[in-house]
C-alpha cells in the first residue's frame, strides 16, 4: 500500500508481462428469441504498466468488455486472463481497482469514508486508511468536501470521488469507464496528468474507456478502436509519445508539458489516425469480414 | 426579516392550536345551543369534565393499551425482520412465504380475539398482545423484504470488485439500503399495534384496556366518560406514532439507496 514512493525500475514487472488477455471474447445478452450481441470475437492483450483506451460509439460493448475483465460478468465465449490466472482470482485477490461509468458511491458514507472503503474492506488500519484517503483526496482536488455526504456533492465531483476510491488500495490494474466524462476541461488535463503521474509511480497497468479522442491519444500507449454492434476490435492505434514531461511527478503546473505533448506532430497524426478508424475508414487485420 | 427560533416555533405550533380551539368551541356552541342530546354527541366541556375525574383510570387503562401494544410491536416487528432477512437469502421460503403473507394482509386479525381469548383464557392479556403482534408482523415483513432487494446494482458490482464477504456486504450495503424501509414499515406497524390492541379489547378478555373501558362506559350510557376514554386511546396512538416517527427520522438522516 505504501509503493506510492516506489521509484520505476526499468526491471521487470513484478506482477509478470501481461495484465490482461482476452482471447475470442463474446458476449450474448437475452434469450433465444431476441439475443443482444454486445461483444464479438475480441481479441486484446494488455501489457503489465501499458495504457490502453478503449474507444467507440455509444452502446458498442465498452462497459461490457470492462465488466468481463472485472469478472462482474462472465463472457457466452472465449477467454479472459487477468494476472495469468483467472479474471475471477484476480477479483478475489483485489487484483485490480474499478471506477465504474455511474460514480455509485455510498450515499450513507461520507466522501472519506467512501475512498477509504477498499481499505477498510482490506483490513487495512484506521491510521494509514484516513492518511491515503486524505493523499487522494487532495490529488482530485476535494480535501474541504472530505466529511461531506455524496449528496452534497455535484456530479463531476463525485466522479473525483469515485476515482480516488479506485486508486485508494494502490491496484496494479486500473479499470475506468469514462472517469472524466463529468468534468470541466481544466480539472480533466489536472486529473489526466494525474493519471500518468500515478500509472508511472506505481507501474499500472490500464483499461480506460472514453468519449474523447484527445483524451485516448494523450494517455494511452494504444488505442482500440471499437465498431457498432455487434461491438468488435476494428483497429488498435499505436501511441508513441514522449510523455516524461507530462508524467513528471511534482513538477508544477502539468499543463505546460501536456500542452506541448497535445500540439506534437505525432500527437496530431494519432489523433487523426483514431478519427479514421472511429468513422470506419481503416479495416484493420480484425475489421469487419466483407464477403 | 430576521426570525428568532422561538417566533419561528410559535409560527408552526399557533396555527393548529388555534384551528382546534376554534373547532372546540363551535362543537360546545353546537351542543349547548342546539340541545344536543349526550348519546349522539356530548359536549367538549362534558368530556372534559370526564377526563379529569376519571385522569387515574384512564391513564391506568392506557398503559395497559399501551403496553400489550408495544409488546406486540416488540414481537412483530423482531419476527417480521428476522423472516424477512431470512427469506432474502433462502429463495425458496420467500417463495412459501408469500401466500401466507398475503393471507395475513388480508385477514382483519382483530377478528381472531375471541379465538385467541378461548386459547389463552378470558382473564389474560396475551390474545392482546398475540393480535398487535400478528398486525404489526405483516407490513414490517413486506417492507423490510422490499428493502433488503434495493440494493443498486452498481453497489453490488462495487461489493463484488473489492472482494467483499457476505458479512462485509450485508454490513456496507444491504443493511443500510433496508433500513429506511424498515423504518417506514415500523411507523406504519405502531399505528396498527395500538389500533389492534383497543379492538381486540371490545371482542372480551380481561376489563383493564382503553377498549374495554370504551365499551363498559358506552354500554352503561355513559357517553362523556367512553369519550374521555376514547380520548386515552388517541393520546396511545399518537406517543407510539411520535417515537417511531422520530426514530425514523434519526435513522434515515443519510441513508436510502
Ligand atoms: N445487462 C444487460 N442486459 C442486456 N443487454 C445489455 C446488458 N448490458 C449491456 N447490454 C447491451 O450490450 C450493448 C453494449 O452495452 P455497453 O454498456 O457495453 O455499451 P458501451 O459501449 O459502454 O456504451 P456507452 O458508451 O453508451 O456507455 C448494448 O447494446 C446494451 O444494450
Ligand atoms: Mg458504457
Amino acid at each position: 500500500m505504501s509503493t506510492v514512493q516506489e521509484h520505476p525500475t526499468p526491471a521487470a514487472h513484478p506482477r509478470g508481462a501481461t495484465a490482461v488477455e482476452i482471447v475470442g471474447a463474446g458476449r450474448v445478452f437475452g434469450g433465444r428469441s431476441a439475443p443482444v450481441v454486445a461483444l464479438e470475437d475480441v481479441d486484446l492483450t494488455v501489457a503489465a504498466g501499458e495504457f490502453v483506451s478503449l474507444i467507440g460509439p455509444s452502446g458498442c460493448g465498452k462497459s461490457t468488455l470492462l465488466r468481463l475483465v472485472a469478472d462482474l460478468d462472465q463472457p457466452t465465449s472465449g477467454t479472459v486472463r487477468v494476472f495469468g490466472g483467472s479474471a475471477r482470482d484476480a477479483r478475489l485477490a483485489r487484483d485490480y481497482g474499478i471506477a465504474f461509468q455511474q460514480a455509485g458511491l455510498l450515499p450513507w458514507r461520507t466522501v472519506r469514508a467512501n475512498v477509504e472503503l477498499p481499505l477498510a474492506l482490506a483490513g487495512t488500519g484506521r491510521a494509514s486508511r484516513r492518511e491515503r484517503a486524505d493523499e487522494l483526496l487532495a490529488m482530485v482536488g476535494l480535501t474541504e468536501f472530505a466529511e461531506h455526504h455524496p449528496d452534497q456533492l455535484s456530479g463531476g465531483m463525485q466522479q473525483r470521488v469515485a476515482i480516488a476510491r479506485a486508486l485508494a488500495d494502490s491496484p496494479s490494474l486500473l479499470l475506468m469507464d469514462e472517469p472524466f466524462g463529468a468534468l470541466d476541461e481544466m480539472t480533466r488535463e489536472h486529473l489526466q496528468a494525474q493519471l500518468l503521474r500515478i500509472c508511472a509511480e506505481t507501474r499500472a497497468a490500464v483499461v480506460f474507456v472514453t468519449h474523447s479522442i484527445p483524451e485516448a491519444v494523450f494517455l494511452s500507449d494504444r488505442v482500440v478502436v471499437m465498431s457498432p454492434r455487434p461491438g468488435r476490435i476494428r483497429q488498435v492505434v499505436d501511441v508513441t509519445l514522449d510523455r516524461s514531461g507530462a508524467a513528471t511527478p511534482g513538477s508544477g503546473p502539468h499543463d505546460d508539458a501536456g500542452d506541448d505533448l497535445r500540439t506534437d506532430a505525432a500527437f496530431v497524426a494519432a489523433v487523426a489516425a483514431v478519427r479514421t478508424a472511429l468513422h470506419g475508414g481503416g479495416t484493420g487485420p480484425r475489421g469487419v469480414d466483407l464477403r | 426579516m430576521t426570525r428568532s427560533p422561538v417566533a419561528g416555533a410559535a409560527r408552526q405550533v399557533l396555527p393548529p392550536v388555534v384551528l382546534l380551539a376554534a373547532l372546540l368551541g363551535a362543537w360546545h356552541g353546537a351542543v349547548v345551543l342546539g340541545d344536543v342530546p349526550p348519546f349522539v354527541l356530548p359536549g367538549p366541556a362534558a368530556i372534559g369534565d370526564q377526563v379529569v375525574t376519571y385522569r387515574e383510570a384512564i391513564s391506568s387503562a392506557a398503559l395497559v393499551t399501551g403496553r400489550n401494544a408495544a409488546l406486540g410491536l416488540l414481537v412483530g416487528s423482531v419476527l417480521g425482520v428476522l423472516l424477512a432477512v431470512v427469506a432474502a437469502a433462502v429463495h425458496l421460503l420467500d417463495v412459501l412465504a408469500e401466500p401466507v403473507v398475503a393471507a395475513l394482509a388480508v385477514v382483519p386479525i382483530v377478528a381472531l380475539a375471541p379465538v385467541l381469548y378461548a386459547m389463552y383464557g378470558a382473564g389474560s392479556e396475551q390474545a392482546r398482545v398475540v393480535v398487535a403482534a400478528l398486525a404489526v408482523f405483516v407490513p414490517v415483513y413486506v417492507t423490510t423484504l422490499r428493502g433488503l432487494r434495493q440494493v443498486r446494482p452498481v453497489h453490488r458490482d462495487l461489493m463484488a470488485a473489492l472482494a467483499a464477504s457476505r458479512v462485509q456486504v450485508a454490513r456496507t450495503v444491504t443493511i443500510p439500503t433496508a433500513v429506511p424501509f424498515v423504518f417506514t414499515g415500523l411507523r406504519m406497524a405502531s399505528s396498527l399495534a395500538v389500533i389492534s390492541a383497543i379492538v381486540a379489547e371490545y371482542f372480551g378478555g380481561p376489563r383493564s384496556g382503553i377498549g374495554s373501558f370504551i365499551t363498559t362506559a358506552a354500554a352503561g350510557s355513559n357517553y362523556a366518560q367512553a369519550w374521555a376514554y376514547v380520548l386515552g386511546g388517541i393520546a396511545v396512538g399518537l406517543t407510539f406514532y411520535a417515537v417511531t416517527a422520530t426514530a425514523e427520522h434519526l435513522a434515515t438522516r443519510r441513508a436510502g439507496p
